[in-house]
């Protein structure tokens, strides 16, 4: 007979849970390994790549302009922002002349998109921390933001929005009213996320000081967007750098003070307000003139290579490409994806917290996991 | 023979069926309700706006495979989702829904049976389900599961000490423990217990949110976290008798509600003569009506507020309920001695 040596009356061992990929809450295929002390997360290892399509090499086997169909299909739920990173990329690499109507309803574009980003991530992050109604309140407002895209380009979630040089299409006779339109509604549904959260006693408790992370560390871990902002630092790619016409429009960049969850959600609560308001300024001083610049038929930049980056709804989207002058589709292209880049603090930030904060931290720093494999 | 047999056989059966049709229903009404706060419609297919949606729900369940995992304990896996739907089915036992009327030419009591001990009954009973749901986590073997019956069996312990105590101060207004004699020294009192009571009102309010794991307290099943919790790893049937036993819960909940608290079947300010012709409408009427009006009241909160998380949950329990709820009973007791 074996005889098995006593064992203490209590040992304690350490969970290994395994969240993800099929998991509600983990905003598509992420995953993540979590090991837990009681409920507290103790380490946790984040594993990406279960949407990998291979975008960026199979970017290098299309030519120029069937580029623009495929960065639709990483940020999808914006992908309007990354059409227009990857045109603008292409117009630098070729020193293309937009025109300055091409140049504003992109960035009419760009902000449309912007808030029905943020509407979607602020149904899921309530969703998550429990609020089911802001749900379902923040998707109708999207509703109608999918319904302005779809009358400006057919489509309602791949837009394929803007091209090499322009934009495909001119607004729709009236598009423009449906914009005020739509603008003056979202002031007033803002105020209705606002009395459901804001000063929600559960949801106070639930996001301050959960996942603080302050300036330079968020620096240091190569943070992004609102994301970035929630921890006071005031960068934002459209007033560092302005693309499209963002140097021409009055707006403010909202930062956070505390660098936690309550924080990234005020921040982007702002932006709804700052996007709205750049929005009302470019619809009223939408120039007349062309909407295409000068650009060959045969799209093929002189060997080179460039960055640039856009402030997506994420953060920065940056494009980096090399042509080599000779064939029709580049010679190397790469993404610097927001998404991907907040993801990375995120085993910082869910460290020491409880499951369930795991979550509402997965749902403050905002990712899309087609961007993040691509 | 026909008093001590047929009588309350029948009313069992009544009452069972009701609470059954009631808590499928009860389903609908939150799916309903729910979409109404979204601005959506809810149900619509299936019967006129949807009102057949349980009969098709119930159904789906039965038809549904019932899969036990291969690596769970199977004999309890089994016995957990009963162990939960019996001991909310027999707390209906005690509770009264109106009181002796005359039906067929004889006098009959509207509750089953009104035993001296009633609400000790319903509290001793009432606790028993959360075996089931530490039993069904257990057992599944799987990880999700077993966090949230930890979650629930420490929940249900924690806010039952507050409960109890609100039933404490109850007991020493109405000097019965009896359910029946509860709503007769309210009308004797001439009004209801929540506006003398008004702290033990809010507590046992909150305690019964989170001791029937609803929102703002459903962290045992909170599904963006746990994915389903206890019942993750249940189907067909055995999910829906958790489902169940979750409904029969809240309306039990209302129902004890009602009566220790809203006056049970009386009409609203029992004392006041000139709201006599209040009295046309039957006293079991009031009854479900106000019962009606808490489980509305329960919906209403769950499309309204997020989720507390689990320490916060223990934090309010323990530091802020037991204390006041404890308070209360002290000054209670003193107003009675000296009254």
């Amino acid at each position: 007979m074996k005889i098995e040596a006593p064992r203490p009356m209590f040992d304690t061992s350490e969970l290994v849970l395994n969240m993800g990929p099929q998991h509600p809450s983990t905003h598509g295929v992420l995953r993540i390994v979590l090991r837990l002390d009681g409920e507290r997360v103790v380490d946790a290892d984040i594993v990406v790549g279960y949407l990998h399509r291979g975008i960026e090499k199979l970017c290098e086997n299309r030519d120029w302009s069937q580029i623009i169909l495929l960065t639709d299909r990483m940020d999808y739920v914006a992908a309007a922002s990354s059409n227009l990173g990857y045109c603008e990329t292409v117009e630098k690499l070729m020193s293309v002349e937009v025109p300055r109507r091409a140049q504003y309803i992109r960035t009419i574009l760009g902000e449309l998109q912007r808030i029905a980003s943020h509407c979607l991530w602020l149904g899921t992050h309530a969703m998550d921390i429990g609020a089911m109604t802001v749900f379902l309140y923040a998707f109708r407002e999207r509703e109608l933001i999918l319904d302005l895209f779809e009358e400006y380009c057919g489509a309602r979630l791949t837009y394929n929005a803007t091209r090499i040089g322009g934009l495909p299409l001119d607004i729709p006779p009236g598009w423009d009213k449906k914009v005020r339109e739509f603008c003056h509604i979202m002031d007033s549904k803002l105020g209705e996320y606002e009395t459901l959260l804001t000063h929600n006693r559960i949801w106070l408790d639930r996001t301050k000081g959960i996942g603080v992370i302050d300036g330079p560390e968020a620096i240091a871990m190569g943070l992004c967007g609102p994301t970035l902002r929630g921890s006071g630092v005031p960068r934002d790619v459209r007033k560092d750098e302005p693309y499209a016409a963002y140097d021409e429009f009055d707006f403010e960049v909202p930062i956070g003070t505390e660098g936690d969850t309550y924080d990234r959600y005020l921040v982007r609560l702002e932006e709804f307000r700052q996007s709205l308001r750049i929005i009302r300024q470019a619809v009223d001083g939408l120039p007349e003139g062309p909407i295409v610049g000068k650009v060959p038929r045969l799209i093929k930049p002189p060997a080179g290579e460039t960055y640039h980056a856009v402030e997506s709804p994420k953060g920065e989207i940056g494009f980096f490409i090399a042509s080599d002058g000779r064939s029709t589709n580049p010679y190397r292209f790469r993404v610097r994806p927001p998404s991907f880049c907040n993801l990375q603090g995120l085993r910082r930030l869910i460290r020491g917290h409880l499951v369930a904060d795991v979550v509402a931290l997965i749902g403050s720093i905002d990712i899309v996991l087609g961007e993040v494999d691509r | 023979m026909v008093d001590t047999l047929v009588v309350p056989l029948l009313k069992i059966i009544i009452l069972l069926n009701a609470v059954l049709v009631a808590v499928t229903y009860m389903v609908l009404l939150e799916r309903k309700v729910i979409a109404w706060v979204q601005s959506r419609l809810g149900p619509m297919r299936v019967g006129p706006y949807g009102a057949l949606q349980p009969i098709a729900d119930a159904i789906k369940l039965m038809t549904k495979e019932d899969i036990t995992p291969t690596r769970a304990d199977r004999w309890v896996f089994t016995a957990s989702p009963i162990i939960v739907m019996v001991p909310a089915l027999i707390v209906f036992a005690v509770i009264p829904f109106g009181p002796e009327v005359e039906l067929f030419g004889r006098s009959v009591p509207l509750y089953i049976t009104d035993v001296n001990v009633g609400l000790l009954y319903i509290v001793s009973i009432a606790s028993l389900g959360v075996y089931g749901i530490i039993l069904a986590g257990w057992a599944s073997n799987s990880k999700y599961p077993l966090l949230s019956s930890l979650r629930a069996s420490a929940q249900l312990i924690s806010y039952e000490v507050a409960v109890t105590m609100t039933l404490v101060s109850m007991v020493l207004m109405a000097g019965t423990l009896s359910m029946v004699g509860i709503v007769e020294s309210q009308r004797e009192a001439g009004l209801w217990f929540a506006f003398v009571q008004p702290v033990a009102f809010v507590i046992f309010f909150i305690g019964g949110l989170a001791e029937t794991n609803r929102a703002p307290f459903d962290l045992p099943e909170a599904e963006q976290e746990l994915t389903g919790g206890f019942h993750t790893e249940y189907s067909g049937m055995r999910f829906a008798l958790f489902f169940l036993a979750e409904y029969a819960n809240m309306i039990v909940i209302s129902c004890v509600a009602v009566t220790l608290f809203m006056g049970g079947w009386l009409r609203p300010f029992p004392s006041v003569e000139a709201l006599g012709f209040l009295d046309l409408v039957p006293s079991w009427i009031w009854f479900l009506f106000k019962t009606f009006v808490f489980l509305y009241v329960f919906l209403w909160i769950r499309a309204t507020l997020p989720r507390y998380r689990y320490d916060q949950l223990m934090h309010i329990g323990w530091k802020v309920l037991i204390p006041i709820a404890i308070g209360n009973v002290v000054v209670t007791g003193i107003a009675k001695v000296l009254l």
